[in-house]
């Protein structure tokens, strides 16, 4: 009977303890990542995660997987050049929302409208965790950062939509307080092809937290788990309401073309360059 | 044993723990209370219902929840 993987085939114990503050949900995203990949029994030499720059994209220091740890903002631009490369690999962006929106805003758009196959998982918490706590294009409207002391005057990215809106072929949102749904988006997002996102509401007490919600490490998580509403609940909102709760769900799940199969249609050569077909 | 007439073992990473609270106050049936420190101590194992949520969500990875005699 084949033996059944485990997350540590793919997390790093050795790298223990972890770099991120006390509370900070990084480390239950990344346990639910590598669960998901436990749970697809996706050898760890299939995967290569690409990041960028923040506290979330420090993830792949803790993974065992291949990793290409790049620039701010560029994390899919590494995963597009890899993917193109060799299609046989499962390729993971993790960006932050920062490094996602603000800085990789315009790759985010590319890389949703082209549906290239690349998983993409946005760490949302609101803030420029690494660099003190500025706002980001996430942070919600009148909430309080370093840059917006008084309250910040621009409403927020809805991250889902914007995906949806560009062409994403699945996308997800939850929080790192639902870990087991959390963790079945992600597994739902690695294995079909496309491209698609999952969008993890976190915790930055640090920063975020400190400045915007009263009280603890407690307080900031249990922030995270109220504004994160599924459909059912949701839809019974008036509008104004609906402001201050984040959809959760699974947004979008269709089958538009990938972009590689496209391209192996419009250019036949490209197939058979002697490339795998990927998944 | 405890609510799911399993032996369950639970192990904390004393030094991997970062006192953070989150296993204390999302466990629904209230296995941990915290030390003056704020470290979580287990107080009612025979409460466990072996859900493995404050494993999971642990940011440190400092709580195994094991199943000792799972026939
Ligand atoms: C080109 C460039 N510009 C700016 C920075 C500074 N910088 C580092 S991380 C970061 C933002 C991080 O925020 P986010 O992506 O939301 O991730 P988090 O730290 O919150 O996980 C910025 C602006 C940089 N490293 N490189
Ligand atoms: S600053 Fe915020 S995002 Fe960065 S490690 Fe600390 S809590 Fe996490
Ligand atoms: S959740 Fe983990 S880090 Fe937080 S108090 Fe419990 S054992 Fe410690
Ligand atoms: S496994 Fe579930 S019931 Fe048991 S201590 Fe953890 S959270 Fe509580």
């Amino acid at each position: 009977m084949a033996v059944k993987l485990n997350y540590r085939e793919y997390f790093k114990e050795e790298a223990l303890p972890l770099m991120w503050c006390a509370g900070c949900g990084n480390g239950i995203l990344l346990r639910a990542i590598t669960d998901a990949l436990a749970d697809l029994e996706i050898p760890p030499h299939q995967v290569v995660v690409s990041t960028g720059i923040g506290c979330w994209g420090k993830a792949d220091d803790y993974m065992t997987t291949h990793a290409f740890h790049g620039s701010h903002g560029r994390a899919l631009a590494f995963a597009t050049g890899i993917k193109l490369g060799n299609p046989d690999l499962h390729v993971i962006a993790l960006m932050g929302d920062g490094d996602a929106l603000a800085i990789g805003g315009n790759h985010f758009i590319h890389a949703a409208r082209r549906n290239i196959d690349i998983t993409a998982i946005i760490s949302n918490n609101f803030t420029y965790g690494m660099t003190g706590g500025q706002y980001s294009p996430t942070t919600p409207l009148s909430y309080k950062t370093t840059t917006s002391p008084v309250g910040v005057a621009e409403p927020a990215f809805d991250v889902c939509g914007l995906a949806e809106e560009c062409g994403a072929n699945y996308v997800a949102r939850s929080t790192v307080y639902h870990v087991t749904q959390l963790k079945r988006f992600i597994a739902a997002a690695i294995q079909k092809k496309g491209f698609n996102v999952v969008e993890a509401i976190n915790t930055c007490p640090t920063h975020f937290g400190r400045r915007n919600i009263p009280g603890d490490t407690v307080e900031m998580m249990k922030y995270i788990k109220d504004i994160g509403m599924p459909r059912s609940r949701f839809e019974k909102l008036d509008e104004e309401e609906k402001n201050k709760y984040l959809l959760t769900g699974e947004l979008v799940n269709r089958e538009r073309p990938d972009f590689l199969s496209v391209y192996r249609e419009i250019n036949p050569a490209a197939s058979e360059s002697g490339r795998g077909e990927g998944k | 044993m405890n609510k799911t007439d399993k032996e369950v073992k639970i192990h904390i990473d004393e030094a991997l723990c970062k006192r953070c609270g989150f296993c204390i106050e999302f466990c629904n049936t209230k296995v941990y209370e915290a030390d003056q420190d704020g470290l979580p101590l287990i107080k009612n194992l025979e409460e466990c219902t072996n859900c493995r949520l404050c494993e999971l969500r642990c940011p440190d990875f400092a709580i195994r929840v094991e199943v000792v005699n799972n026939e």
